[in-house]
């Protein structure tokens, strides 16, 4: 996606008290919750995991919100405005196989294993190389995504507000850090859940009267096709293998890439996200965790799309040199041309809550990984719980610290949304890959998880500098590129973690319960609690039936 | 204990379940959420009432402000009920062993 990054300097939004007054009523909740959630913070578990005691439906939407972030929703409505109805494929095949996939297949072992993180899984099921090195990379990724958010929202700030760059970062910055700093995950995931219908409420107004505007969906269909060609209202249309379509991906590479590779690597073991079920009160929260969120997720696309594709009706050149708009302004410029203040006030905050949501999950699942993967396991064993729960507080600190230091590093690139989906194919794919083999594979050696996911980041790296920036071969797109990354670094993993297990000695079978499939362990059998036995909340009704609605949603868009 | 187990590692989970303090003391959400929207949703309709002529024109003649604040008004109200009708369960005492 050639999506530039600033936003026009002319989108100014006419702001007046009311809205202020919105947005600052905004910031006291935020700053209430973390200062209400500090109460319930007495051991280090309730700080990283809140103590695995929340209700499904409150982590569920927060699990939806963690990736609802501003960064989401002004790249989709970018992409919409780029690539069409193809955008759908971020959703109905890019989310929701793998997140009914992580609800009904893994939760299992990760709940019923009792860990904390997702390199704490890997610890059980390889060994501390796998672990550490899963756990660095993990710490890592976390930190620039952070600043990326924190980025993303001082550049959108200063275009909307016009507030300078470093006001926005330092402030957003000291609000994350004091709600987590205070509260730690409870507060994050309750800001998410709050962030999650301040979003919907920012997005409703400005989709109907954007739909209003070009007269319905046939209007906008029609104003489109005459001006891209028929393909862009469709979600397959022109991606038979060797045709062309602006996107740069057949249905082989959107199937296996995005669907497949990229989309299970991040939902299914990207810890920011899955943090959010591992808080759940129970086993069968969990599980139905991804399984709620993927119901909102299945709409939401309607929600970012429509803005998208309305902005590149109403402006036919946007996103060239013909005009001064980007596709990054597609929202930006619905919310100046429709909402009177009040409701601007609305969707103001809602994209700022939603750029500090995204931050926050990123740093709250940093604290997480670096204090009980990475501190507490190899440089200060052995101490009392309240002293990892004092230094999970201070090391919140020096992660939304660094997150200000790479916002500015995030600076240097030009284009946003693609930095941030080349990060997931360096970091998501191979966890995932070590992970798949590792929960499938019993044969699967010790050894062979360090070297798989070794291996698996290495090749992604190459393919993206090397084959892809040095034109090795060519790519028509960064997205494109994105999908070929993923694969590449899923197959270079799985090949490794097979040829080092054929030499070297498995775990034995007594240590693998309860973490492969077919194997069980105690927390698995675990009674459901009260309640939870009725139809509406049995796991493979909802999963199953997300599925069938993502798959009946496509039906429209495929003709 | 200077070098951790892997073992351990589900020991330890376990043992801090049990002195977790999230689910007796933390509050709960509904309450927030729907006196945030409440509170919101009585701004946003205000001003839709008191719209001005240039308002309803700049969003295609919808009156936007006074639809969304009755919807998060709704949304609220629809909240705090809830937890009216389903207070926050005790938490059930631990197990003893």
């Amino acid at each position: 996606m050639q999506t530039p990054t600033y936003l026009a300097a002319e989108l100014r939004l006419p702001t007046n008290w009311l809205d202020y007054t919105i947005l600052a009523i905004y910031f006291l909740v935020v700053l209430g919750i973390g200062l209400a959630a500090r109460r319930s913070v007495k051991t280090s578990l309730d700080f990283f995991l809140s103590g695995r005691s929340l209700p499904a439906w409150v982590t569920g939407l927060a699990f939806v919100a963690a990736n609802l972030g501003a960064t989401e929703i002004l790249g989709m409505a970018a992409n919409s405005a780029q690539y069409g109805v193809y955008t759908t494929h971020w959703y109905w095949i890019g989310a929701i196989p793998a997140m009914v996939f992580l609800g009904l297949v893994m939760m299992p072992f990760y709940y019923g294993s009792k860990v904390r993180s997702v390199p704490e899984f890997l610890l059980l099921r390889f060994d501390r190389s796998a672990h550490l090195l899963s756990s660095i990379l993990f710490a890592i990724a976390a930190i620039l995504i952070a600043g990326v958010n924190l980025y993303a929202l001082a550049i959108v700030v200063e275009a909307l507000l016009g507030w300078p760059l470093w006001v926005s970062i330092v402030v957003a910055g000291a609000f994350v850090l004091a709600y987590i700093t205070l509260g730690g995950l409870s507060s994050a995931i309750y800001n998410e859940v709050l962030q999650f219908f301040v979003i919907l409420a920012a997005l409703i107004p400005i989709t109907i009267l954007g739909l209003k505007k070009v007269g319905g969906w046939d209007g906008l269909s029609d104003t489109l096709s005459a001006q891209h060609g028929g393909d862009f209202m469709t979600s397959w249309g022109g991606t038979g293998i060797g045709s062309d379509n602006p996107l740069g991906a057949n249905w082989l590479t959107i199937v296996l890439g995005l669907g497949f590779v990229l989309g299970f690597g991040y939902w299914t073991t990207n810890f920011a996200e899955v943090q959010r079920a591992l808080s759940a009160k129970n086993l069968s929260a969990a599980k139905r965790t991804p399984l709620i969120a993927a119901f909102p997720k299945i709409f939401i696309v309607f929600l970012v799309m429509i803005p998208g594709l309305v902005a590149a009706a109403l402006v036919p050149k946007i996103g060239t040199a013909g005009s001064d708009l980007q596709y990054n302004d597609a929202i930006p410029y619905l919310m100046e041309q429709f909402l009177p203040n009040g409701v601007l006030g609305i969707a103001v905050t809602g994209l700022l809550a939603a750029f500090m949501a995204g931050m926050a999950a990123n740093v709250s699942s940093f604290n997480t990984v670096f204090t009980t993967d990475i501190w507490a396991k190899y440089v200060k064993k052995g101490e009392s719980d309240e002293y990892y729960l004092k230094f999970g507080r201070l090391i919140t600190v020096i992660g939304v610290l660094a997150s200000i230091g790479t916002a500015f590093l995030a600076q240097s690139f030009s284009n946003i949304m693609a930095y941030l989906q080349t990060l997931f194919s360096f970091f998501n794919v191979p966890m995932f890959v070590v992970f798949i083999i590792g929960m499938f594979w019993k044969r699967a050696s010790v050894k062979s998880g360090f070297w798989g996911l070794l291996a698996g980041t290495v090749a992604a790296m190459v393919n993206y500098f090397w084959i892809y920036k040095q034109g090795v071969v060519d790519i028509p797109s960064d997205q494109g590129a994105n999908f070929v990354s993923a694969i590449v670094g899923f197959v270079a993993g799985a090949v490794v973690m097979v040829a080092v297990s054929l030499f070297t000695a498995p775990k034995p079978a007594a240590e693998l319960e309860g973490l492969v499939y077919g194997t069980r362990s105690a927390g698995m059998s675990e009674a459901p609690g009260e309640g939870d036995d009725a139809w509406y909340r049995k796991p493979a009704l909802l999963g199953w039936g997300a599925v069938v609605l993502a798959a009946a949603c496509y039906i429209p868009f495929s003709f | 204990m200077s070098e951790f187990h892997e073992k351990n590692v589900q020991e330890e989970v376990s043992e801090l379940e049990t002195k977790s303090a999230t689910a007796a003391r933390l509050f709960d959400i509904r309450r927030i959420i729907g006196g945030l929207f409440a509170l919101y949703g009585v701004i946003v309709t205000i001003a839709g009432l008191t719209a001005s002529d240039a308002d309803i024109d700049k969003a295609e003649g919808v009156n936007i402000n006074l639809w969304t604040g009755l919807g998060m008004l709704v949304l609220g109200l629809f909240f705090l009920t809830w937890l009216k009708l389903r207070p926050t369960a005790p938490p059930t005492p631990p197990v003893e062993k």
